[in-house]
């Protein structure tokens, strides 16, 4: 019984890595330097907690096998090793506080370094977004690089002022309510996370980024994309019956395509 | 009073005062205040609570693969939640809802700890009952309440919540962005009844352990069961008094108009929500604060069980007993201080990551600590393959399979990609879900013949052990492919999502589960016939020790006496693993077995 317990742990085991191994199930490629990193980590914990995996169950299953025979010897009566007990201590110590602190370095970058960066950027551009049950809405400031105020009275879906803006006051007359975001390739891109009603989650997999939208608060992210394309933002915060249908696109396009598509929107405004 | 007779295994004994034997039906099986009866009541529900957790998850899985096909008699069941036998997108977040609530609350804090832990935890420290009999009985009965206090919740205007187990608000705090409304009143009542149930279960677990050891038996001679349940009493008084303390605020934010989770200037739909300067984030600091300590509730004791039936069934001594008490309260400790780590795509200060994610990466070495001196215990042993044994060896490999999970999760850059995705739901399902239930397999296979003085079958134990611990790898392990695609958790389909509906591989992943985890389920009905059909016809056991162990349970006739050791209470001479000790004449050696018992007058270690 004892060998076969081995080999269905050993064949479990093995089963479970090989989709890891041959990336049959993958991640979709990052389009940023810091999504790259973000695998980077990824990586690096794979292959560390692989191996810690493999040997584990390995260790078990042949404890199973190798202690479960029928045999005359009697079991030991060792009480447990002190110095084997420190090693492995150690060793488990070493290996998760250090795969800790090099996460760390790429966390900061993530929602640091780089982010504060960006944010002193002058010629980033700016994009608001604002979850409700069950869309997302983005606000691009217009020509003035300004969003207006919002009033909470001034809200109507149907109208097409889903946020309230205030298309009276300055900042406000000038501003771009659209479904889908939209940005140039290679442009720092400051993103501001609200939601009017539930916790949302704004979630683009190839930018590997991921952040709540909390009512009452205002969440940052930014991002670089180096890749154009279509990508979809979808919700990662359960938020009602229509939450897994919750989602945009995120277009990453030329500079002149943008800038062809940003005019086009403008001509709406009053 | 039936005169009992002391085990001959017991070398010396104090006598103390005996309680009178309750007569009458009421007050011994349903009123009882004797912790065996109240054990057994707490497994008895559990059992319950498993089979509703489990159909709930079998309409998960049947929505996710067929979200548009009727399923017969469903219609009836729920005519609004699923008309015509079709679920619709909300009757599925309730269903995931209550198969989270059921399981968390009334499964896996219920067996390993009100089970089994009220049975054994007073005979295995020499004790004739709890430390406050009444007041156990008033915590079974607090739990009975919350049970149907969430069942009803299925049963009201507007069903059952669908804010997840999580109960994040808004969602759960504005009846305006869910269609449901007194269910999710149901929800926090039943959990805040639960939370009184488990505080007073906390108090008398921690001082019965305390106050009630026989003589001789010292901290450090302490079973390692005993060590988890005391840690987890200890966890659980300083958690449940948190969420019952959020439960209510949430309550009052629902139902009396304050804000202490919901900010101002909501709009639902068009309206505007009258409330005004809460923080959502604040609840899920509450909720994790418990909830994080809960994971080890629910996981300690498999681990004790685990510990325990290991070093019993390999003739070993635990390897490292004190490195192992270490790591259970290092668990304890540590388990208190991570809850941020569920967090950190909440919108809290990205500052505090840093500090939660170390801590939450210390906890893997305890962990670690658990695993290799597992191993080690088997190491050097004489393995006998007892359905107990198998599901102990099934505990270590899941544990290990769902602990690793959690190293991606705990630092906060790998988390981005992976939080609220199925690669958490494959991670907290291997080791707080089927792990803690393979330490309560292990436990009931183990303890059902002193406890009903029958064995349970060990051929369908053994084959409802095979196709379990296959099975429950099938669910679980493609899930985390699911995780890499990235597919969020709680979607009602995948068609909403492009990338999900392409050639992703999701549709025919989720296939794979679902027949997996039908077929699981299926087998369970083998573990419930075999449950009842050994407590009635089982193979009769009449020894009081047939495992050959070693603890004071196994001292006593079978199955137990009232007041457990019938007023003479046995004195503890040893530690509790001493199996295989060289010179002796058997190869274990009881805990109140003194010296000349184990290796025979005369001898050299006897004098």
């Amino acid at each position: 019984m004892g060998l076969l317990l081995a080999i269905v742990v050993w064949g479990i085991t093995l089963a479970m890595s090989i989709p890891f191994v041959t990336q049959t199930w993958w991640m979709p490629e990052p389009i940023t330097a810091l999504g790259r990193e973000i695998d980077g980590a990824f990586m690096f914990t794979l292959v560390f907690t692989g191996v810690i995996f493999l040997l584990a169950q390995a260790a078990l299953g042949y404890a199973v096998w190798r202690f479960g025979r029928q045999s005359d010897e009697p079991a030991s009566d060792s009480h447990g090793n002190t110095r084997l007990e420190i090693l492995w201590t150690f060793a488990a110590a070493a290996i998760f506080v250090g795969l800790a602190l090099y996460g760390y370095t790429v966390w900061a970058e993530t929602r640091f370094i780089d982010h504060k960066s960006m944010v002193q950027t002058e010629d980033r551009l700016v994009v608001e977004v604002t979850g409700q049950q069950f869309v997302w809405n983005m606000r691009y400031t217009g020509e003035d690089n300004e969003f207006g105020p919002t009033d909470i009275s001034l809200i109507d879906d149907a109208a097409g002022n889903p946020v309230g803006v205030d298309r009276s006051g300055p900042g406000g007359a000038d501003d771009i309510m659209v479904p889908e975001m939209r940005v140039p390739v290679n442009k720092d891109v400051e993103v501001v996370l609200k939601s009017k009603d539930v916790l949302h989650n704004f979630f683009v997999p190839e930018l590997r980024i991921k952040l709540d939208t909390v009512p009452g608060l205002v969440g940052k992210l930014a991002f670089k994309a180096e890749k154009e394309g279509k990508y979809e933002i979808v919700c990662s915060e359960l938020c009602g019956l229509g939450h897994y249908k919750m989602r945009s696109f995120l277009h990453v396009v030329s500079q002149e395509e943008y800038d062809a598509w940003i005019a086009e929107q403008a001509s709406y405004v009053f | 009073m039936t005169e009992v007779q002391v085990s001959p295994e017991v070398a010396e004994y104090t006598e103390v005062h005996r309680h009178p034997e309750p007569k009458s039906f009421l007050s011994k099986w349903i009123f009882s205040v004797d912790h065996k009866v109240i054990g057994i009541q707490y497994l008895l529900l559990a059992i319950v609570a498993v089979f509703v957790g489990m159909g709930l998850s079998l309409l998960v899985r049947l929505r996710l693969i067929m979200p548009e096909t009727p399923i017969p008699l469903l219609g009836a069941l729920f005519p609004v939640g699923a008309p015509d036998g079709v679920m619709t997108p909300e009757f599925y977040l309730a269903m995931l809802t209550m198969h989270g609530t059921v399981m968390v609350f009334m499964v896996l804090t219920t067996a390993p700890q009100g089970g089994f832990g009220n049975y054994i935890l007073p005979i295995q420290i020499g004790a004739a009952d709890m430390a406050f009999p009444r007041l156990n009985m008033l915590s079974f009965w607090c739990t009975f309440v919350s049970f149907l206090l969430l069942m009803a919740a299925f049963f009201v205007e507007g069903g059952a919540p669908m804010s997840g187990w999580t109960g994040y608000p808004p969602l759960s705090a504005v009846p305006e962005a869910t269609v449901q409304g007194i269910g999710q009143d149901l929800w926090i009542a039943s959990i805040a009844v639960f939370c009184i149930a488990s505080l007073l279960a906390a108090l008398n677990f921690i001082v019965t352990t305390l106050d009630l050891r026989a003589k001789g038996l010292t901290m450090m001679r302490l079973p390692l069961t005993c060590w988890t349940w005391f840690v987890t009493a200890i966890l659980g008084l300083l958690a449940f008094g948190v969420l019952l303390a959020a439960g209510v605020l949430l309550l009052l934010d629902r139902n009396v108009g304050t804000s202490f989770f919901v900010p101002a200037g909501l709009v639902v739909s068009d309206k505007v929500i009258d409330h005004s300067g809460g923080s959502p984030i604040l609840w899920q600091h509450l909720f994790w604060f418990f909830g994080h300590p809960e994971v080890y509730i629910a996981i300690l004791p498999g681990m004790g069980v685990t510990s325990h039936i290991l070093a019993t069934f390999a003739r070993r001594t635990v390897f490292g007993y004190k490195a192992m008490v270490y790591a259970i309260a290092a668990i304890g400790i540590l388990g208190f201080v991570v809850w941020g780590h569920h967090m950190f795509v909440s919108g809290m200060s990205p500052y505090s990551a840093f500090v939660f994610s170390i801590l939450t990466m210390c906890i893997g070495v305890p962990s670690a600590i658990k695993t290799f001196n597992w191993i080690g215990t088997m190491w050097g042993g004489k393995i006998r393959f007892t359905s107990p044994m198998l599901y102990s060896i099934g505990f270590v490999s899941l544990f290990v399979s769902g602990g690793l999970s959690g190293i991606f999760l705990g630092q906060p850059t790998v988390d981005l990609y992976f939080h609220d995705t199925y690669f958490v739901v494959a991670h907290f399902h291997l080791i707080m879900g089927v792990a803690a239930i393979f330490g309560m397999f292990a436990g009931l296979t183990f303890w059902f013949p002193k406890m009903f003085g029958r064995f349970m079958d060990e051929r369908l134990s053994k084959i409802h052990f095979w196709l379990t611990f296959t099975g429950v790898y099938a669910i679980f392990g493609p899930m985390h492919y699911l995780g890499m695609l990235p597919h969020p958790r709680r979607y009602a389909e995948i068609t909403g999502v492009d990338y999900l509906t392409a050639t992703s591989g999701a549709a025919d992943l989720h296939l794979f589960i679902t027949v997996s985890a039908i077929l699981t389920m299926l087998v369970q009905f083998v573990f419930l016939y075999n449950f009842v059909y050994s407590l009635i016809k089982g193979r009769t056991c009449t020894e009081d020790n047939p495992w050959e162990a070693t603890t004071l349970e196994w001292a006593i006739s079978t199955p137990p006496p009232h007041d457990n050791f019938a007023g003479k209470v046995p004195h503890v001479y040893r530690g509790p693993y001493d199996f295989s000790l060289s010179g002796a004449k058997r190869d274990f050696a009881m805990q109140c077995n003194d010296d000349k018992a184990v290796y025979g007058p005369g001898s050299a270690a006897g004098d």
